[in-house]
């Protein structure tokens, strides 16, 4: 009689398949597995010396932290993908970089009622900095981006956009195209942009250079002068830091329409 | 600038040296003052600067000089400066670089940032008025207008021997640990190449791989920041970790999005839970992750995408059609609402009173009306 007992064919199975891998030299997915599971072991104990000789350097030096940040892309891995990492937990990276997220989204929130949601990266590192405090940890321009770089992942629209040398940083879903970039970029230089600018600098149509900044108006991100002399004026709170930092008087906000 | 003197800028008996700062342009009044680039020091007792390639050239002026200090944020392209006020000269000043001015304050303009340590220890200095208790001497060789370059000492040099052997202790511990970076990099290199042989075999279907092994090979990613390369979906798709950071979500979560009329952007929750943990933070792909297993956890939240992107959090009991509705009794009421005066009207974000409007114009039950004043729904009786 042959003897029969539970799971016979899923034990043979597997035989024949460690057979089949002995005759190949290969090992089995399972097998690895068990051994990146004592590698890992290994390799937390040597990231834990790491840590105890290097941790005070990633955080206080901002070089550093971009060293680090581009040998973990290179081989493939990143450091902030979890709270839960053995990055996070044992080198703090972690933290310093969500904490940044928050102060860089409340920063966002705060202005959003006078920028739009536009705001230059310099402005954006002064007020994160002044938030932070006297004592904190120094962050440099790098280190927002990254931050940056992972709030994209929760949806809100968080972007940046390349403009005379630096970014500017989006934090709300409004839709900017190639187009809207462009003039955005064109008024970079005096924090405003006219139709008749448009048209000369970049050899739009009217109608093309008005659809732009109809656009940029109706996402709140553009604010037009009608009383300026000669021709309407366009400005962006967010290139015109002066004008975002003190309160528009009532009379300039009668003239200005967001 | 008519207050600088030509100095050798040792720092002298009693005087202490308090900071640096490198990439500072000195200005006279509002113009830029024909200098180049160069390096600002304070002390105890003065306010110093120096071009390190003009030995000779270094200029300072006593901090009892300053009557007041502001700050002067940047902009773009504009870097950030230090207004110094300051009394007018006195008679028997030792020459510098400007006989007269028309302005009684300079700026310091800081290239190269620094200016919120900078101004912090100089209001500091300026506060405890330090040179006050310990009158530093005459330095003996101070050049006068007629001297040439040997009398006006290297001061600088020496100050800046100081800083560079600093610096070369600060490279060499960075050196040091730029290597071991580098060997801790080879051996992560090792986990990642591990992991990706691992992730092929379990694509291409070779050996047995339970369910639970798949939970402890997804869970070694995540120690080791590796992305998932197995894309396949089970139920059993996130992590321990995650699981129970979900179920946490669920209870913490509750009472604020009760307080918000049921719905949170995601960002929101980030900012909310992150603030109250204080330490251990979620990054943002943890709360992403935790918040796609409300609902294979059967909890009474769900994680939402809307057309535009905006992710929320919001409560099962807030079902669609009651926001619709709501947002539609609203919107009757009034005529026609904008999202800021919807927004006001709930007490919710801009960003969600226009997500709920979009989601009720997508429903048919509301049109808009967009003009450059903005965008406003009206009932849509058609």
């Amino acid at each position: 009689t042959m003897r029969r007992g539970v799971g016979t064919g899923a034990i043979a199975k597997k035989k024949r398949a460690e057979a089949k891998y002995k005759e190949r030299g290969s090992v089995l997915a399972e097998d690895q597995i068990v051994q990146m599971s004592k590698q890992l072991e290994t390799f937390k104990s040597h990231l834990e010396e790491f840590a105890s000789k290097h941790k005070q350097e990633i955080r206080k030096n901002p070089q550093f932290r971009v060293q680090f940040q581009e040998m973990c892309a290179t081989i493939g891995v990143d450091p902030l993908a979890s709270g839960k990492g053995f990055w996070s937990e044992m080198l703090g990276v972690g933290d310093f970089y969500y904490e940044l997220g928050v102060q860089i989204i409340e920063v966002c929130l705060a202005l959003k009622h006078r920028n739009g949601g536009l705001i230059t990266l310099d402005e954006l590192h002064q007020r994160v900095l002044k938030g932070r405090g006297k004592y904190a940890q120094e962050v440099s321009q790098d280190d927002l981006v990254r931050a940056i770089k992972k709030l994209k992942v929760m949806g809100n629209g968080f972007g940046m956009i390349p403009v005379g040398g630096s970014y500017l940083v989006q934090s709300v879903p409004a839709e900017l195209n190639m187009d809207h970039t462009v003039v955005l970029q064109l008024a970079e230089k005096k924090g405003y942009v006219t139709v008749s600018e448009i048209k000369e600098s970049l050899n739009w149509q009217k109608e093309r250079a008005s659809h732009v900044l109809d656009h940029l108006l109706k996402e709140g991100l553009a604010w037009l002068d009608s009383q300026a002399a000669g021709e309407a004026q366009y400005w962006l709170p967010a290139l015109f830091s002066e004008l975002s930092s003190r309160d528009v008087s009532p009379e300039e906000a009668n003239q200005m329409t967001p | 600038m008519d207050r600088f003197s030509w100095t050798n800028s040792r720092t002298e008996l009693n005087e202490t040296y308090v900071i640096e700062q490198r990439g500072v342009r000195l200005y006279d009044g509002d113009e830029k003052a024909k200098l180049n680039v160069g390096t600002a020091f304070l002390t105890t007792h003065r306010l110093i600067w120096g071009d390190i390639k003009y030995e000779d050239s270094c200029l300072a002026f006593p901090l009892s000089q300053i009557i007041f200090i502001e700050e002067q944020a940047g902009g773009r392209g504009k870097s950030a400066k230090i207004v110094i006020h300051l009394h007018p000269a006195p008679e028997n000043k030792e020459p510098g670089p400007y006989n007269n001015s028309k302005y009684s304050y300079i700026k310091l303009s800081f290239k190269e940032h620094g200016q919120i340590e900078f101004y912090r220890r100089l209001t500091e200095e300026m506060t405890l008025k330090r040179w006050e208790n310990t009158p530093i001497s005459k330095p003996i060789s101070t050049g006068t207008g007629s001297q040439g370059g040997r009398t006006r000492a290297v001061g600088i040099v020496g100050i800046e021997r100081k800083i560079e052997e600093k610096r070369k202790e600060l490279d060499k511990n960075i050196s040091e640990a730029f290597e071991d970076l580098s060997q801790l990099m080879v051996k992560a290199k090792e986990m990642v190449e591990l992991s990706r042989s691992i992730a092929n075999k379990i694509k291409d279907k070779q050996g047995d791989i339970t369910e639970d092994e798949t939970v402890r090979f997804k869970s070694y990613l995540l120690s080791m920041g590796i992305a998932n390369p197995v894309t396949r979906e089970t139920h059993g798709s996130g992590t321990h970790y995650h699981l129970q950071l979900s179920k946490q979500l669920g209870d913490m979560l509750q009472a604020p999005l009760e307080e918000r009329g049921g719905m949170m952007a995601l960002t929101e929750v980030y900012c909310l839970v992150n603030r109250a943990r204080g330490m251990e933070l979620l990054s943002p792909e943890d709360l992403v992750n935790a918040c796609k297993m409300f609902e294979s956890l059967k909890l009474p939240l769900r994680l939402r995408v809307f057309d535009s992107g905006v992710m929320v959090v919001q409560l099962q009991s807030h079902s669609e059609e009651e926001m619709i509705a709501s947002a539609l009794d609203n919107v009757s009421e009034k005529g026609s609402l904008t999202a800021e005066e919807f927004a006001k009207l709930l007490g919710l974000s801009v960003l969600l009173s226009k997500e709920r409007l979009l989601l009720a114009e997508k429903m048919g039950h509301l049109c808009r009306d967009d003009s450059v004043e903005g965008l406003r729904f009206y009932p849509n009786l058609f």
